[in-house]
């Protein structure tokens, strides 16, 4: 029957059970790796931002909003859990706007819960935004095949964000320090079963919202807004 | 649930004018995410320490906040100093410690926690809302600004939404665990909050319109900076000055 501690892992939004592994803390990288990482992520937040008119403003806002509390759910896999990403679907829905929703979501999560902070937004930003608009631009179109195909983009759109994200801190470790490189092997192989779930998660959740809600995803017949 | 746990306040820190604030508190981490000097690293965390000490939030909070952060710098613990290379700082069979590896994981460790404390004191003690104006005053694009205000102001919304999904899903007698059902369940979930976020900013979106919604949120809220900003904000850039000082003369 339903326990305790069923509850507890259903509603742990707590802030003690938050270890987000998709960001780079302070104080690790170098000022070089920094400055890339906010020149790159102004560059793309300018992009999104000039995509993104006022009135799908509120829109961009409402589905940030969606992704920084859906990215507090854990899902449980044996014999840990880990916790939503998603930056693939939310490259789906927003394209280029995912780089301000990601940014402003960082925002939030460093005020509320200081994971990250001001010298590593622009990094944190690029690492989930960047694979976020690549696999919108690889998978946005293939979703609408058919359903083998289109379950088979949804779930590389997913673990593809996570893998390149994954990518990108080993990179960013390694551009700071060439001595970095074990512990950047640690973290992308720590990001291999969240890239499983991800995708199968994806998978499902583009499924989902292909019968619920398809004028929400890329490429669909009626416009996106309104 | 989503809180601000050090917004509330009145201390020093809390009256200081936001605009300042957050202008102070992105030289000051720069300048310590840049530093390469211990000295420097010690007198940072003595400054951020001074800082959160006046601010007089729960040190509990705080706690529970640097936990979290040092279990991530606890992996580079586990593994700089294995792997850094020599000189090795000393040797047992074929382990060894390397000096440099201990002598930077503990450089990381310092810098992240100044840079965590001083973003406490400075900036996690001002209300969202207040950020964004003190953002949009200084000169932030107006769009981040707006979206940001608009996250902050629904993302409550959307987690209460998220609870209901979970009621939901609970008295049907869902119960995690690693299996296909309930990776479906939370895929059905997120699909769910997006769904229900998108309508609910249309209907937003419309109810804006119809009030004549330009693009802007206008504040009431005045930012005015009094003489006990200037010399508290004197104080702070003396000793960031002082921090710039003692690493360039580590340099020479």
């Amino acid at each position: 029957m339903w326990s305790r501690r069923d509850h507890r892992r259903l509603t742990k939004t707590d802030i003690r059970r938050q270890t987000n592994v998709m960001h780079i803390s302070e104080g690790i990288l170098s000022g070089p790796v920094l400055a890339s990482g906010m020149v790159l992520a102004a560059a793309g937040t300018a992009i999104g931002l000039k995509k993104l008119d006022y009135d799908r403003m509120a829109r961009a806002g409402m589905l940030s909003a969606a992704f920084f509390v859906a990215s507090l759910i854990h899902v449980p896999i044996f014999p840990s859990n880990v916790h939503l990403i998603l930056n693939g679907i939310v490259g789906l829905l927003l394209g280029w706007g995912a780089f301000p929703a990601i940014l402003v979501a960082l925002i939030l999560q460093a005020v509320f819960f200081q994971y990250g902070g001001i010298t590593t937004l622009g990094v944190n930003t690029l690492i989930m935004a960047l694979p976020a608009v690549i696999s919108y631009g690889l998978f946005g179109r293939l979703i609408h095949k058919r359903p083998t195909i289109a379950s088979t983009a949804a779930f590389a759109c997913g673990s593809l964000a996570v893998l390149l994200g994954a990518l990108m801190i080993g990179l960013a470790l390694m551009f700071t320090e060439e001595n970095f490189w074990h512990v950047s092997a640690i973290v992308v192989a720590a990001h291999i079963p969240v890239m499983i779930v991800e995708g199968i998660v994806t998978a499902i959740c583009v499924a989902f919202l292909k019968k619920v809600q398809p004028t929400m995803l890329p490429g669909s017949a009626r416009p996106q807004t309104l | 649930m989503i809180n601000e746990p050090f917004a509330a306040g009145n201390s020093l820190i809390h009256n200081l004018d936001p605009r300042i604030r957050v202008g102070l508190a992105s030289v000051y981490c720069f300048v310590i995410a840049l530093a390469k000097h211990t000295p420097v690293l010690l007198a940072a965390i003595v400054i951020s320490l001074s800082l959160i000490f006046i601010t007089r939030v729960n040190p509990r909070e705080i706690a529970r906040r640097l936990v979290i952060v040092n279990v991530l710098i606890f992996l580079l613990w586990a593994v700089l100093p294995l792997t850094y290379g020599d000189p090795a700082l000393f040797r047992a069979g074929p382990f060894s410690i390397s000096g440099p590896g201990t002598k930077l994981a503990a450089q990381i460790t310092l810098k992240c926690n100044a840079i965590l404390l001083a973003f406490i004191a400075l900036i996690a003690t001002m209300p969202l809302v207040t950020l964004g104006h003190a953002l949009n005053r200084l000169r932030v694009p107006a769009k981040i600004v707006l979206l940001l205000l608009m996250t902050y102001r629904y993302v409550f919304v959307i987690e209460q939404e998220y609870h209901r999904l979970l009621r939901a899903a609970r008295i049907r007698g869902f119960r995690p665990g690693t299996n296909l059902h309930t990776y479906k369940t939370y895929a059905y979930v997120v699909g769910m909050l997006f769904v229900r976020a998108a309508a609910r900013a249309e209907r937003v979106n419309q109810a804006m319109r119809c009030r004549g919604f330009n693009g802007k949120f206008y504040t009431l809220q005045q930012f005015e900076t009094v003489r006990h900003d200037w010399i508290l904000a004197t104080i702070i850039t003396a000793m960031i000055i002082c921090l710039l000082f003692l690493e360039w003369s580590h340099r020479a």
